[in-house]
Protein backbone atom coordinates (compact mmCIF):
# COMPACT_ATOMS: atom_id res chain seq x y z
CA UNK A 1 0.00 0.00 0.00
CA UNK A 2 1.28 3.66 -0.62
CA UNK A 3 2.75 5.21 2.52
CA UNK A 4 1.10 8.48 1.66
CA UNK A 5 -2.27 8.06 0.22
CA UNK A 6 -2.94 4.91 0.83
CA UNK A 7 -4.01 3.56 -2.26
CA UNK A 8 -3.38 0.01 -3.05
CA UNK A 9 -2.25 0.81 -6.46
CA UNK A 10 0.46 2.14 -8.40
CA UNK A 11 -1.30 4.92 -10.21
CA UNK A 12 -2.72 6.66 -7.28
CA UNK A 13 -0.30 8.41 -4.99
CA UNK A 14 1.08 12.01 -4.89
CA UNK A 15 2.34 13.92 -8.26
CA UNK A 16 4.56 16.94 -8.00
CA UNK A 17 4.34 18.68 -11.30
CA UNK A 18 5.18 22.41 -13.05
CA UNK A 19 2.70 23.73 -15.16
CA UNK A 20 3.10 21.79 -18.74
CA UNK A 21 5.37 18.95 -17.27
CA UNK A 22 4.15 15.68 -18.53
CA UNK A 23 3.93 12.74 -15.28
CA UNK A 24 6.42 11.03 -15.29
CA UNK A 25 5.38 7.35 -14.05
CA UNK A 26 8.64 7.24 -11.93
CA UNK A 27 8.28 9.79 -9.91
CA UNK A 28 4.55 9.25 -8.97
CA UNK A 29 5.31 7.11 -6.60
CA UNK A 30 9.03 8.69 -5.11
CA UNK A 31 8.05 9.22 -1.30
CA UNK A 32 8.18 5.11 -0.89
CA UNK A 33 11.60 5.33 -1.64
CA UNK A 34 11.55 8.12 1.05
CA UNK A 35 10.17 6.11 3.09
CA UNK A 36 11.34 2.40 2.76
CA UNK A 37 13.29 0.78 4.87
CA UNK A 38 15.48 -1.50 3.54
CA UNK A 39 17.30 -4.14 6.16
CA UNK A 40 20.40 -2.74 5.87
CA UNK A 41 19.83 0.67 7.08
CA UNK A 42 20.14 -0.46 10.44
CA UNK A 43 23.40 1.79 11.66
CA UNK A 44 21.30 5.21 10.25
CA UNK A 45 18.59 4.19 12.44
CA UNK A 46 20.70 3.28 15.28
CA UNK A 47 22.61 6.79 14.73
CA UNK A 48 19.41 8.79 15.19
CA UNK A 49 19.37 9.15 18.48
CA UNK A 50 15.51 8.96 18.92
CA UNK A 51 14.48 5.30 20.23
CA UNK A 52 17.15 3.58 21.87
CA UNK A 53 15.45 0.34 22.10
CA UNK A 54 15.76 -2.57 25.28
CA UNK A 55 14.77 -5.61 24.76
CA UNK A 56 13.34 -7.76 27.27
CA UNK A 57 13.83 -11.24 26.75
CA UNK A 58 10.72 -13.34 28.35
CA UNK A 59 11.44 -16.37 26.94
CA UNK A 60 13.39 -18.03 24.18
CA UNK A 61 11.20 -16.83 21.47
CA UNK A 62 9.19 -13.46 22.49
CA UNK A 63 10.80 -9.97 23.31
CA UNK A 64 9.11 -7.05 24.31
CA UNK A 65 10.81 -4.03 22.67
CA UNK A 66 10.24 -0.67 24.45
CA UNK A 67 10.06 1.58 21.52
CA UNK A 68 8.50 5.18 22.94
CA UNK A 69 8.56 6.77 19.32
CA UNK A 70 6.24 9.35 18.42
CA UNK A 71 4.38 8.21 15.18
CA UNK A 72 4.69 11.82 13.68
CA UNK A 73 8.63 11.60 14.06
CA UNK A 74 9.02 11.31 10.46
CA UNK A 75 7.31 13.58 9.05
CA UNK A 76 8.58 16.27 12.05
CA UNK A 77 11.95 15.14 11.07
CA UNK A 78 11.52 16.36 7.57
CA UNK A 79 9.81 19.59 8.41
CA UNK A 80 12.46 20.66 10.45
CA UNK A 81 14.94 20.28 7.31
CA UNK A 82 12.30 22.01 5.34
CA UNK A 83 12.41 24.83 7.89
CA UNK A 84 16.33 25.12 8.13
CA UNK A 85 16.32 25.67 4.49
CA UNK A 86 13.95 28.30 4.19
CA UNK A 87 15.47 29.77 7.50
CA UNK A 88 18.75 29.83 5.86
CA UNK A 89 17.62 31.41 2.45
CA UNK A 90 15.61 33.97 4.51
CA UNK A 91 12.05 32.58 2.77
CA UNK A 92 8.87 33.17 4.59
CA UNK A 93 6.74 29.96 4.28
CA UNK A 94 3.38 30.17 4.84
CA UNK A 95 0.89 27.14 5.10
CA UNK A 96 -2.66 28.19 3.67
CA UNK A 97 -5.18 25.92 5.51
CA UNK A 98 -9.26 25.64 5.38
CA UNK A 99 -12.25 24.24 4.40
CA UNK A 100 -13.35 23.66 0.71
CA UNK A 101 -14.49 26.96 -0.47
CA UNK A 102 -13.14 29.87 1.58
CA UNK A 103 -11.09 31.43 -0.31
CA UNK A 104 -7.63 30.17 -0.14
CA UNK A 105 -6.83 29.91 -4.08
CA UNK A 106 -8.52 33.69 -4.69
CA UNK A 107 -6.25 35.12 -1.20
CA UNK A 108 -3.51 34.08 -3.12
CA UNK A 109 -4.12 35.14 -6.82
CA UNK A 110 -5.43 38.71 -4.89
CA UNK A 111 -2.21 38.78 -2.99
CA UNK A 112 0.28 37.76 -5.89
CA UNK A 113 -0.55 40.19 -8.48
CA UNK A 114 -1.28 43.25 -6.01
CA UNK A 115 2.42 42.38 -4.62
CA UNK A 116 4.40 40.88 -7.66
CA UNK A 117 6.36 43.63 -8.71
CA UNK A 118 7.66 44.37 -4.94
CA UNK A 119 8.30 41.02 -3.71
CA UNK A 120 9.04 37.44 -5.36
CA UNK A 121 6.55 34.79 -4.71
CA UNK A 122 6.59 30.82 -4.89
CA UNK A 123 3.67 28.64 -4.71
CA UNK A 124 3.41 25.15 -3.76
CA UNK A 125 -0.61 24.06 -4.56
CA UNK A 126 -1.81 21.11 -2.64
CA UNK A 127 -5.27 19.31 -3.46
CA UNK A 128 -6.51 15.83 -4.45
CA UNK A 129 -6.85 16.11 -8.39
CA UNK A 130 -5.98 18.75 -10.90
CA UNK A 131 -3.42 21.37 -12.40
CA UNK A 132 -6.41 23.96 -12.11
CA UNK A 133 -5.26 25.75 -9.00
CA UNK A 134 -1.36 25.88 -10.75
CA UNK A 135 -2.87 27.28 -13.83
CA UNK A 136 -4.32 29.79 -12.16
CA UNK A 137 -0.66 31.09 -10.48
CA UNK A 138 0.85 29.98 -13.44
CA UNK A 139 -1.19 32.72 -15.54
CA UNK A 140 0.39 35.19 -13.12
CA UNK A 141 3.72 34.11 -14.04
CA UNK A 142 4.62 32.75 -10.12
CA UNK A 143 6.83 29.72 -10.53
CA UNK A 144 4.40 27.41 -9.11
CA UNK A 145 4.43 23.67 -8.23
CA UNK A 146 1.12 21.44 -8.10
CA UNK A 147 0.87 18.62 -5.52
CA UNK A 148 -1.97 16.38 -6.20
CA UNK A 149 -2.41 13.82 -3.28
CA UNK A 150 -4.26 11.44 -4.92
CA UNK A 151 -6.54 9.95 -2.30
CA UNK A 152 -4.41 11.99 0.78
CA UNK A 153 -6.63 14.59 2.46
CA UNK A 154 -3.44 17.08 3.63
CA UNK A 155 -0.36 17.72 2.59
CA UNK A 156 3.10 15.97 4.79
CA UNK A 157 6.55 17.45 4.60
CA UNK A 158 8.34 15.01 2.49
CA UNK A 159 5.83 16.08 0.00
CA UNK A 160 7.17 19.63 0.17
CA UNK A 161 10.65 19.14 0.32
CA UNK A 162 10.09 17.45 -2.94
CA UNK A 163 8.14 20.50 -4.82
CA UNK A 164 10.41 22.48 -3.24
CA UNK A 165 13.08 21.29 -4.62
CA UNK A 166 11.28 21.96 -8.17
CA UNK A 167 10.91 25.72 -7.24
CA UNK A 168 14.86 26.69 -7.19
CA UNK A 169 14.12 29.48 -4.87
CA UNK A 170 15.72 32.74 -4.72
CA UNK A 171 17.09 34.29 -1.18
CA UNK A 172 14.25 36.65 0.37
CA UNK A 173 11.50 35.33 -0.95
CA UNK A 174 8.09 34.56 -0.08
CA UNK A 175 6.94 30.71 -0.30
CA UNK A 176 2.99 30.17 -0.01
CA UNK A 177 1.92 26.68 0.34
CA UNK A 178 -1.75 26.11 -0.24
CA UNK A 179 -2.64 23.09 1.69
CA UNK A 180 -5.73 20.55 0.64
CA UNK A 181 -8.98 21.75 1.43
CA UNK A 182 -9.49 20.24 4.60
CA UNK A 183 -10.27 21.61 8.42
CA UNK A 184 -9.29 18.54 10.04
CA UNK A 185 -6.12 16.70 8.83
CA UNK A 186 -3.47 19.02 7.93
CA UNK A 187 -3.16 20.10 11.23
CA UNK A 188 -1.17 17.53 12.28
CA UNK A 189 1.21 17.85 10.07
CA UNK A 190 4.17 20.54 10.10
CA UNK A 191 5.83 21.12 6.72
CA UNK A 192 8.55 23.35 7.90
CA UNK A 193 6.42 26.63 7.25
CA UNK A 194 7.27 29.43 9.02
CA UNK A 195 3.33 30.83 10.00
CA UNK A 196 0.21 28.69 9.56
CA UNK A 197 -2.41 30.48 8.45
CA UNK A 198 -5.90 29.51 8.81
CA UNK A 199 -8.80 31.08 6.35
CA UNK A 200 -12.45 31.41 6.96
CA UNK A 201 -14.83 32.95 5.51
CA UNK A 202 -18.45 34.91 6.46
CA UNK A 203 -20.36 32.18 4.55
CA UNK A 204 -18.87 29.72 7.55
CA UNK A 205 -20.96 29.27 11.18
CA UNK A 206 -19.35 31.26 13.41
CA UNK A 207 -18.81 28.31 15.60
CA UNK A 208 -16.20 26.78 13.76
CA UNK A 209 -13.44 27.20 15.38
CA UNK A 210 -14.69 24.88 18.17
CA UNK A 211 -16.11 22.85 15.91
CA UNK A 212 -12.60 22.07 14.11
CA UNK A 213 -10.51 23.41 17.11
CA UNK A 214 -7.40 21.63 15.95
CA UNK A 215 -6.34 23.37 12.98
CA UNK A 216 -7.42 27.02 15.11
CA UNK A 217 -4.70 25.91 17.71
CA UNK A 218 -2.23 25.34 15.12
CA UNK A 219 -2.42 28.42 13.17
CA UNK A 220 -0.78 31.58 14.21
CA UNK A 221 -3.01 33.93 11.52
CA UNK A 222 -6.72 33.98 11.14
CA UNK A 223 -7.73 35.66 7.80
CA UNK A 224 -12.09 36.20 7.52
CA UNK A 225 -12.48 36.09 4.20
CA UNK A 226 -15.72 37.21 2.17
CA UNK A 227 -16.35 40.50 4.23
CA UNK A 228 -18.25 41.90 1.41
CA UNK A 229 -20.82 39.55 2.37
CA UNK A 230 -21.72 40.75 5.52
CA UNK A 231 -25.07 42.41 5.38
CA UNK A 232 -26.46 39.51 3.67
CA UNK A 233 -25.06 36.49 5.67
CA UNK A 234 -26.48 35.73 9.26
CA UNK A 235 -22.66 35.81 11.26
CA UNK A 236 -21.25 37.86 14.37
CA UNK A 237 -18.03 38.36 13.62
CA UNK A 238 -16.84 39.12 17.11
CA UNK A 239 -18.30 35.51 18.09
CA UNK A 240 -16.11 34.27 15.57
CA UNK A 241 -13.59 35.82 16.98
CA UNK A 242 -13.84 35.12 20.84
CA UNK A 243 -14.37 31.21 19.56
CA UNK A 244 -10.92 31.44 18.13
CA UNK A 245 -9.25 32.98 20.99
CA UNK A 246 -10.88 30.31 22.93
CA UNK A 247 -8.98 27.65 21.54
CA UNK A 248 -5.88 30.00 20.69
CA UNK A 249 -5.31 33.10 22.95
CA UNK A 250 -2.50 34.09 20.57
CA UNK A 251 -4.06 34.13 16.51
CA UNK A 252 -4.31 37.29 15.33
CA UNK A 253 -7.09 37.97 12.86
CA UNK A 254 -7.33 39.85 9.52
CA UNK A 255 -10.90 41.04 7.86
CA UNK A 256 -11.11 40.98 3.75
CA UNK A 257 -12.28 40.58 1.38
CA UNK A 258 -10.28 38.75 -1.78
CA UNK A 259 -12.76 39.35 -4.46
CA UNK A 260 -13.44 43.25 -3.98
CA UNK A 261 -9.69 43.70 -2.50
CA UNK A 262 -11.13 44.77 0.77
CA UNK A 263 -9.08 44.84 3.89
CA UNK A 264 -5.90 43.35 2.26
CA UNK A 265 -3.21 46.35 2.92
CA UNK A 266 -3.23 45.15 6.29
CA UNK A 267 -2.38 41.53 5.47
CA UNK A 268 -0.07 42.96 3.19
CA UNK A 269 1.53 45.17 5.55
CA UNK A 270 1.94 42.05 7.67
CA UNK A 271 3.94 40.23 5.08
CA UNK A 272 6.31 42.70 3.95
CA UNK A 273 7.28 43.37 8.03
CA UNK A 274 7.83 39.22 8.79
CA UNK A 275 9.89 39.68 5.30
CA UNK A 276 13.55 39.74 6.16
CA UNK B 1 -9.17 10.57 7.37
CA UNK B 2 -5.23 11.62 8.32
CA UNK B 3 -5.67 8.33 10.86
CA UNK B 4 -4.68 6.33 7.56
CA UNK B 5 -1.47 8.19 7.58
CA UNK B 6 -1.16 7.43 11.04
CA UNK B 7 -1.56 3.83 11.00
CA UNK B 8 0.99 3.28 8.08
CA UNK B 9 3.41 5.48 10.65
CA UNK B 10 2.87 2.81 13.33
CA UNK B 11 3.25 0.29 10.11
CA UNK B 12 6.94 2.00 9.52
CA UNK B 13 7.76 2.12 13.04
CA UNK B 14 7.16 -1.55 13.13
CA UNK B 15 8.49 -2.68 9.76
CA UNK B 16 11.75 -0.55 10.96
CA UNK B 17 12.30 -1.86 14.68
CA UNK B 18 11.12 -5.41 13.60
CA UNK B 19 14.30 -5.71 11.40
CA UNK B 20 16.38 -4.24 13.83
CA UNK B 21 14.99 -6.67 16.35
CA UNK B 22 15.85 -9.46 13.52
CA UNK B 23 12.66 -11.34 14.70
CA UNK B 24 9.55 -12.34 12.24
CA UNK B 25 6.49 -10.26 13.22
CA UNK B 26 4.76 -8.46 16.03
CA UNK B 27 2.24 -10.26 18.04
CA UNK B 28 1.62 -7.62 20.25
CA UNK B 29 1.45 -3.86 19.55
CA UNK B 30 1.33 -0.88 21.98
CA UNK B 31 -0.01 2.65 21.56
CA UNK B 32 -0.22 5.66 23.49
CA UNK B 33 -2.71 8.16 22.56
CA UNK B 34 -3.64 11.06 23.85
CA UNK B 35 -7.32 12.40 23.84
CA UNK B 36 -5.97 15.63 22.59
CA UNK B 37 -3.41 14.33 20.22
CA UNK B 38 -6.99 15.01 16.95
CA UNK B 39 -6.83 11.00 16.64
CA UNK B 40 -10.63 9.51 16.27
CA UNK B 41 -9.38 5.94 17.83
CA UNK B 42 -12.83 5.00 16.07
CA UNK B 43 -11.41 5.96 12.46
CA UNK B 44 -8.06 3.89 13.41
CA UNK B 45 -9.67 0.80 14.10
CA UNK B 46 -11.38 1.02 10.67
CA UNK B 47 -8.43 1.56 8.70
CA UNK B 48 -6.17 -0.84 10.77
CA UNK B 49 -6.93 -4.10 8.90
CA UNK B 50 -6.55 -2.46 5.37
CA UNK B 51 -3.00 -0.69 6.66
CA UNK B 52 -1.55 -3.52 8.39
CA UNK B 53 -2.12 -6.02 5.61
CA UNK B 54 1.04 -7.67 4.70
CA UNK B 55 3.07 -6.37 6.92
CA UNK B 56 4.19 -7.80 10.42
CA UNK B 57 1.60 -6.28 12.44
CA UNK B 58 -0.81 -8.50 10.40
CA UNK B 59 -1.67 -10.51 13.12
CA UNK B 60 -0.89 -8.49 16.00
CA UNK B 61 -2.86 -7.91 18.74
CA UNK B 62 -3.42 -4.48 19.57
CA UNK B 63 -3.90 -1.95 22.67
CA UNK B 64 -4.73 1.65 22.84
CA UNK B 65 -3.54 3.35 26.11
CA UNK B 66 -5.91 6.59 26.20
CA UNK B 67 -4.14 9.50 28.18
CA UNK B 68 -6.23 12.12 29.92
CA UNK B 69 -5.63 15.67 29.16
CA UNK B 70 -4.29 17.97 31.50
CA UNK B 71 -3.39 21.55 31.33
CA UNK B 72 -1.71 23.74 33.58
CA UNK B 73 -3.03 27.68 34.10
CA UNK B 74 -0.59 30.30 32.40
CA UNK B 75 -2.37 33.13 35.08
CA UNK B 76 -3.02 30.83 37.91
CA UNK B 77 -0.95 28.23 37.90
CA UNK B 78 -3.90 25.73 38.57
CA UNK B 79 -4.34 22.49 36.71
CA UNK B 80 -6.80 20.88 35.77
CA UNK B 81 -8.58 18.22 33.62
CA UNK B 82 -9.28 19.22 30.01
CA UNK B 83 -11.24 17.20 27.46
CA UNK B 84 -11.06 19.74 24.58
CA UNK B 85 -8.05 21.92 23.46
CA UNK B 86 -9.99 24.84 24.00
CA UNK B 87 -11.00 23.95 27.91
CA UNK B 88 -9.95 26.82 29.53
CA UNK B 89 -8.60 27.55 33.24
CA UNK B 90 -11.85 26.16 35.69
CA UNK B 91 -10.25 28.53 38.28
CA UNK B 92 -10.18 32.22 36.68
CA UNK B 93 -11.54 31.37 33.54
CA UNK B 94 -8.21 32.18 31.19
CA UNK B 95 -7.87 30.74 27.80
CA UNK B 96 -3.43 30.68 28.44
CA UNK B 97 -2.32 27.54 29.36
CA UNK B 98 0.11 24.85 28.95
CA UNK B 99 -0.99 21.49 27.49
CA UNK B 100 1.41 19.01 29.80
CA UNK B 101 -0.29 15.63 29.07
CA UNK B 102 -3.17 14.39 26.43
CA UNK B 103 -1.14 15.40 23.13
CA UNK B 104 0.60 11.80 23.00
CA UNK B 105 0.77 10.07 19.84
CA UNK B 106 3.04 7.13 20.29
CA UNK B 107 3.98 3.43 19.79
CA UNK B 108 4.79 2.81 22.91
CA UNK B 109 6.33 -1.40 22.89
CA UNK B 110 6.32 -4.52 20.40
CA UNK B 111 6.42 -7.71 21.47
CA UNK B 112 7.91 -9.42 19.00
CA UNK B 113 8.65 -13.47 17.12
Amino acid sequence: MCGTCGCGSENNGPTILKPGEHKHSHEEHHHHDEHSHSHDDHHHHHHDGHSHTHSHIHDHKHKVLEIEQDILNNNAVLAARNRGYFEAKHIFALNLVSSPGSGKTSILERTLADLNKEMSFYVIEGDQQTMNDANRIDALNIPVVQINTGKGCHLESDMVYEAVKKLEMKDHSVLMIENVGNLVCPSMFDLGESKRVVIISTTEGEDKPIKYPDMFHTADVCIINKIDLLPYVNIDIQKLKNYALQVNPHLQFFEVSATKGVGMETWYKWLKENLV
Amino acid sequence: MHELSIALGIVKIAEDETAKAKAEKVTKIELEIGVLAGIEIDSLNFVWSSAVENTVLENAEKEILIIDGIGKCIDCDTEFAMENIYDCCPNCGSNFKGILKGKELKVKTLEVI
